[in-house]
């Protein structure tokens, strides 16, 4: 059978696309799996302080450079500055300027950033390290330091950890490289001596609600094929807390002319946004995967979401019908009502379908015995319902039973159909057809509710468009079966028993 | 309700399921453009007489709804008629008028029924109420069956008729298929007419069903089934099988009925038969629909040729 690959192939290919497209949404754009994950979101505002010194000012900020962290969105607050914000490979920062300053000045530059999805690993250190040579005495202190600590120690692990435990004690060689250099920098010093990548920089421990932070001196140290970061000044780092690395590499952090007396603060907020939302704001458009979905007024967004849905109920009907053998009035019907019941939800819209079918079925029977021509006995079925609903719904806000306000969700034009249907149904095979056909149509409607109703369901429908490529492929799949439907099984077993 | 067989054991007696039937059969061997030779009953008869396929007489066609007055001109002439849709399926909207006399129109049921439903139902025919999907229809007025006394007792309130599936031009599965009460006169299996197992070989009965059950006597009249044998069984064959030339469908249904006069004729053909023969026949349709398959179609064969190797080849 010849004709079976191209089939398998478009299926195949059905699958690819719907996997890969749904791979890419989660992983690479962060699209959650599950409705209302939440992200954290750490929004950090650098204040800058200096007083003018009657002079043209330009001040440089430097900006975070974390591959850790994404920025999510960032903006400047300085009167009467003309404010840019430069990015580039290697170093990013934002530069303000003045003709003339003086007094007291305020700058304000607030950012938000929430942890990378996958994170660009950060590249590995050049080979050659060549540490700088101090001078002596601290120069050979810092040799017999480090001969001490390699001595302990048996690979580049543990010579990090001897490293870190010496500089706490009070060894001579310590207090007198102390005396003249920061923890930090005796560590780089003797990392770099024993050839292990290691370098400063400064970080910003986010948490939340604080004010007036500083920058704190951090260590990264290459071991296994990784950085690490350490705190060398006041001991370990808390896991708990995120770091932000703002200046790696970089000579200062505030680079100010036409100005004294600076100082930068940072206050830090931690809130927390839908990650659904979050991904599909920072969708770049024109996106391959997103087809500008979300880039749509919100009005049709909620048209698709309905739209997306059928789909779901189609597979339904088809499974219902192929595998399990269920018997119902049309293809697309059971669909349509279940679209209703999500307007209506489940046991107002089963009521209230039940209701107006059977008063629809009583009163399309006296309709005809009037011998009208089929056009208009629909419409008249039309108008019928149309009053019947008015009628239940009068009745029902009477009676104070406001859940059957819904009943107006139903589409008039499926109702009366239904009823006309049923009602040739009952004239041509009699009630018990009816029974099964309308019944089975309504156990199709109600599952179909039920999977399109479900909020993972709904979620997936619309944010994972890969996943009408796999119900389309298992649609073809199914349309390929040639097995025995469920109900089969049970209508041949006098044949399978003789 | 729930007692269900293995898909294995089915398997092993041959059934064939309905997503089988659909996809490996009527979607493979069925070609849609050739449908309407047999939806269109109105086409299907004109075709049926330039075939020389023995059809009930046709006594008039009601196409506008200016014409349906016209239908009792047609009527006075005839005592007994049958008005159907053209394009109508499973057996709806046929009306059987029995006699007329000054109460009205008989139908089969002993009721009678006014002019004015008689011009309702055409004008509904008209309308396309009972035309697959809709579509507007034309009436069509036939002579009717003087049912064989053959079946006397066997049919309640309703025609008898044969139904032979016709694979590739040879008859392949038959059942006789009898109307009871439960069943309000009409021959559909699955309204609680009574399927008979008919041996192709032989035209005699082999087993009988009801609701998918096996029985022995019929529910109404309590005649029993054994000793059923169709008369002219040859020709009735013969005619089945010259149905797959005048259709040009492969896989194919076609109800017979045997009048008393003029024998075997075709009432109507079906595209889509159901499967429900197999219960009635007591076996799985798969071996012989496999058997056709592996024969070499190139060289064709006559009508008589189909039909002597089907008989000497499905013989139970």
């Amino acid at each position: 059978m010849t004709s079976r690959t191209p089939f398998l192939i478009i299926v195949f290919a059905l699958i690819v696309t719907g996997i890969s497209s749904i791979y890419y949404r989660h992983v690479e754009m962060g699209v959650p799996l599950t409705a209302g994950e939440q992200i954290d979101i750490w929004q950090i505002e650098a204040e800058i302080e200096f007083t003018g010194k009657n002079e043209p000012v330009n001040a440089k900020l430097t900006l975070p450079k974390d591959p850790k962290f994404e920025l999510v969105d960032e903006f400047t607050a300085s009167p009467a500055y003309g404010v840019h914000v430069f990015r580039e490979e290697d170093k990013s920062e934002v530069v303000w300027s003045k003709r003339q300053v003086q007094g007291k000045q305020t700058l304000y530059y607030q950012a938000s950033y929430k942890r990378a999805i996958n994170p660009e690993k950060e590249p590995a250190p050049a080979e050659d390290i060549v540490a700088d040579v101090w001078s002596e005495p601290y120069q050979s202190s810092a040799q017999t330091l480090l001969n001490h600590a390699i001595e302990k120690s048996g690979n580049q692990q543990f010579l990090v950890l001897q490293v870190l435990n010496i500089i706490k004690t009070d060894n001579q060689n310590v207090a007198l490289l102390l005396s003249k250099y920061s923890k930090t920098e005796v560590f780089v010093q003797l990392m770099q001596m024993a050839k292990v990548p290691a370098m400063m920089v400064s970080g910003l421990v986010l948490e939340d609600s604080r004010r007036n932070q500083q920058l704190i001196p951090l260590l990264k140290v290459y071991i296994n094929n990784g950085w690490q970061m350490f705190n060398v000044e006041n001991g370990e780092l808390g896991n708990d807390l995120p770091i932000l690395v703002w200046q790696q590499n970089s000579p200062s952090l505030l680079d100010l002319v036409g100005g004294r007396n600076s100082k930068v603060v940072f206050s830090i907020s931690h809130s927390t946004q839908s990650a659904l939302q979050e991904a599909n704001s920072s969708a770049t458009k024109g996106d391959f995967f997103d087809f500008g979905l979300y880039h749509l007024p919100i009005d049709e967004q909620n048209l698709f979401k309905g739209i997306l849905l059928l789909p779901i109920g189609a597979l339904v009907v088809v499974f219902l019908r192929v595998i399990i053998g269920l018997k119902c009035s049309g293809t697309f019907m059971p669909i349509l009502i279940a679209t209703s019941f999500i307007q209506t939800e489940l046991i107002n819209g089963v009521v209230g379908f039940l209701l107006i079918v059977s008063v629809g079925l009583v009163i399309r029977s006296y309709l005809s015995h009037l011998n009208l021509l089929l056009v208009s006995r629909i419409s008249a079925v039309v108008i019928v319902v149309i009053g019947i609903i008015v009628l239940f719904t009068v009745v029902a806000f009477r009676m104070g039973l406001t859940e059957a306000l819904t009943i107006t969700f139903f589409p008039m034009i499926i109702m009366a159909w239904t009823i006309e249907r049923m009602s040739i149904l009952w004239e041509e095979e009699g009630g018990k057809e009816v029974l099964i056909q309308g019944g089975g149509s309504l156990i199709v409607a109600v599952i179909a509710y039920l999977m399109m109703d479900n909020y993972l369901i709904r979620h997936w429908a619309f944010n994972f468009l890969g996943v009408h490529a796999l119900i389309m492929a298992a649609v073809l799949l199914m349309g390929q079966y040639t097995g025995y439907r469920l109900l089969e099984l049970h209508r041949f077993k006098p044949l399978a028993e003789d | 309700m729930f007692d269900f067989v293995s898909p294995f054991k089915l398997r092993d007696r041959g059934i064939m399921g309905m997503n089988q039937r659909n996809f490996s059969y009527i979607g493979r061997y069925n070609d849609r453009a050739l449908y309407p030779n047999v939806d269109d009953k109105l086409k299907t008869k004109n075709l049926a007489i330039d075939c020389g396929i023995a059809v009930p007489d046709l006594l008039g066609v009601v196409r506008f709804q200016f014409e349906v007055n016209r239908v009792f001109e047609i009527l006075e002439n005839h005592n007994g008629f049958c008005i159907k849709p053209a394009k109508g399926s499973g057996g709806k909207g046929i009306l059987v008028i029995l006699k007329t006399d000054e109460n009205g129109y008989m139908k089969a049921s002993g009721d009678y029924v006014p002019r004015e439903e008689v011009v309702r139902h055409i004008t509904n025919i008209l309308a396309g109420l009972f035309s697959l999907g809709g579509a507007a229809d034309v009436a069509v007025i036939e002579a009717l069956i003087q049912f064989d006394p053959t079946f006397k007792g066997l049919s309640h309130e309703g025609v008898p008729d044969i139904r032979i599936i016709i694979f590739q031009g040879y008859p392949m599965m038959a059942m006789l298929r009898l109307a009871t009460h439960a069943s309000d006169g009409k021959a559909n299996l699955h309204q609680g007419a009574v399927g008979v197992g008919i041996d192709i070989a032989t035209g005699k009965a082999k087993r009988a069903v009801q609701f998918d059950r096996p029985i022995t006597h019929h529910p109404d009249t309590d005649k029993s089934f054994a000793d059923v044998a169709i008369g002219n069984w040859d020709r009735m064959l013969n005619l089945a099988a010259g149905c797959y030339e005048m259709s040009g469908l492969k896989y194919l249904g076609a109800d017979i009925v045997l009048d008393k006069e003029k024998g075997p004729l075709v009432l109507e053909l079906n595209a889509r038969p159901g499967l429900a023969i197999q219960i009635a026949n007591g076996m799985g349709m798969l071996p012989r629909l496999k058997h056709i398959e592996t024969i070499d179609h190139r060289r064709i064969a006559s009508i008589e040729d189909r039909v002597a190797y089907a008989k000497s080849h499905f013989n139970d």
